[in-house]
């Protein structure tokens, strides 16, 4: 009889964790059915049913859990927006939950006291924009140190070459204001971006999978972190203009404090973000990568008239160059990005067709500004700034041709998609190598100029 | 007899809320009380109950309270409001005027009325 009874709390155990799937139905709700159901099983065991007949009427006299849960929806349409639990209800007993809250926000405060320390030690020289991404990195690698519990082994893998990294941007002996200086620091938040990866991935950086996790992760944190972003400028921008009414001066206040702790610690609360909400709430990378990659089609096409319509490549000014390489980054991020929302399995279709078209225009452009780049080093000799422009040029022209062939064979139904993601993914190691070139190599070849 | 949907539909709310200013009940208690008084007549969907108590308390016709049961689960019961009693007294008028008509039209066929328990 006891085993009968055993059974019977199984059976009402499943079909809870089955109604606790539906979002419209809040846990209370399921207590309150489940209340229900017992009540409705003693009545039918009254009757002389037996355990398992009992539980099948009830069942059956609940009704269709689809037609029940979409009525729920309908009374509550606000639960299927209100799902991201950022403190959850302390059910699992391990991990107190406010744990995780405290760590992120003494993380957020951490590097929000290095950007400060950092200013007062090196003030508001180029020194300090070279050892930015040192000072703030270590928080966020120090998140998914603490979040994926990673071991010292790929501690170490961060710890070694984030030291090596600073001994070097802070030893070599920069020129004042030099173009390799520049370059330096424009190129180490990109190796530090990479080993950020690395602790994303908690050490299992050889995956394909996890790479592409990491760039889906890459792209979410950008969509939150210009979100409140925005927020944080709209409050700032209020506040300022009251105070200016009333006659306090706040920007002092907000340049020595606000920002340099709202700046970085925005950067680990949205990393945060993104880890909290990525099993609960629906991407809006692929609803992104649908507006916008037609969109920079059209850009991309403008921009070639344009070229095509400014005469010699030796006459483009060296801003336009510039502003073109920050561009075709933009279009591949873009790429990568709208790759990782892709369902892999699904069949080419019409947005993949505008995908490679996307990647054709792209590498127009690409190689529009390589013939610019050689001739006006054919004309006006070589520089620091024309060599790495060159270099990550080359490296772009190699990704994107490779990415246009295989988006071919995908759209002809001769390769997988996966073979396109895989490329994706392992070329990526190659710009973390190209940006340590340039911020190892490149100085004492150019003689710190 | 079985009721028709839609007819089950309709009297719904006037149903729970006449049942619940008898008294605050439980959404089981509910639903055997509605059998008792449609004779098995009326078969709801019982998962269907819910929703509608949610959709009555979001109206300010009822309001709720978790209460412990016989067996120490947790309970949710529901009592009619003054809000609830007003809007009671509105079903039960156009209620009664729909019966009435019914009635004229069943007596001017000649038919035997079979009308009990809807007014």
């Amino acid at each position: 009889m006891m085993e009968q009874h055993a059974e019977l709390e199984a059976q009402i155990d499943r079909w809870r964790g089955y109604v606790q799937r539906s979002q419209a139905i809040s846990p209370a709700d399921v207590d309150e059915l489940e209340d229900h159901l017992r009540e409705q099983i003693a009545d039918r065991q009254a009757t002389g049913l037996d355990d398992d007949e009992a539980f099948l009427v009830a069942i059956k006299r609940l009704g269709n859990l689809d037609a029940v849960s979409r009525e729920f929806a309908r009374e509550h349409s606000e639960r299927l927006w209100k799902q991201l639990v950022l403190v959850p209800e302390a059910s699992d007993g391990d991990t107190p939950p406010w744990r995780e809250l405290a760590v992120v926000l003494a993380l957020a405060v951490g590097a929000g006291v290095a950007v400060k320390a950092g200013f007062a030690l090196f003030g508001d020289s180029t020194a300090l924009t070279r050892n930015l991404g040192l000072l703030i990195f270590p928080f966020l690698a120090g998140y998914f140190v603490w979040k994926r519990r990673l071991t010292s082994q790929v501690a170490a893998m961060l710890l070694i070459p984030f030291a090596a990294l600073a001994v070097v941007l802070n030893a070599y002996p920069f020129a004042s204001g030099g173009s390799t200086e520049v370059l330096a620091a424009l190129h180490a938040p990109v190796i530090l971006w990479l080993l950020a990866g690395v602790a994303y991935v908690g050490g299992r950086w050889t995956s394909d999978k996890r790479r592409m996790d990491f760039v889906r992760f890459t792209g979410e944190l950008a969509i939150y972190y210009t979100l409140i972003a925005l927020g944080g400028a709209v409050l700032i921008a209020l506040t300022l203009a009251t105070l200016q009414v009333v006659g306090v001066d706040f920007e002092p206040v907000l340049e020595d404090w606000i920002l340099p702790f709202a700046v970085p610690g925005a950067l680990v609360v949205a990393t945060w973000l993104v880890e909290a909400k990525q099993q609960v709430v629906e991407n809006i990378a692929p609803v992104l990568t649908r507006i916008f990659t037609p969109l920079t089609v059209a850009m991309l096409l403008v921009l070639l008239a344009v070229i095509a319509t400014a005469g010699g490549f030796v006459d483009i000014d060296r801003n336009l160059l510039i502003l073109m390489d920050a561009i075709l980054v933009l279009v591949l991020c873009l790429l990568l990005y709208s790759i990782s929302a892709r369902d892999s399995l699904a069949p080419p279709g019409l947005f993949d067709a505008l995908q490679l078209v996307l990647v054709v225009a792209a590498l127009a452009v690409d190689a529009a500004m390589l013939t610019a780049m050689l001739t006006r080093i054919a004309e006006f000799g070589s520089s620091p700034n024309k060599i790495a422009a060159l270099g990550l040029n080359l490296l772009l022209l190699v990704h994107l041709l490779r990415a246009a062939w295989l988006a071919v064979g995908f759209l002809r139904g001769r390769r997988s998609f996966a073979s396109l993601e895989r490329w994706q993914t392992r070329y990526l190691p190659v710009y973390g190598v190209w940006a340590a070139v340039v911020v190892v190599i490149f100085p004492p070849v150019f003689g710190f100029l | 007899m079985r009721i028709d949907k839609d007819l089950v539909a309709a009297s719904a709310t006037p149903l729970v809320l006449g049942i619940l200013s008898d008294g605050d009940l439980y959404g089981y208690a509910i639903l055997k009380r509605v059998s008792e008084l449609s004779g098995g007549g009326m078969q709801w969907t019982d998962g269907m109950l819910y929703p509608l108590l949610h959709r009555l308390e979001r109206l300010g016709y009822v309001s709720s309270s978790w209460g412990t049961s016989e067996a120490g689960r947790r309970r949710k019961h529901y009592a009619i409001t003054p809000a609830g009693r007003d809007a009671l007294a509105e079903r039960q008028q156009q209620w009664t005027v729909v019966a009435e008509a019914l009635r004229q039209v069943w007596r001017t066929q000649g038919s035997p009325a079979p009308m009990e328990g809807w007014a």
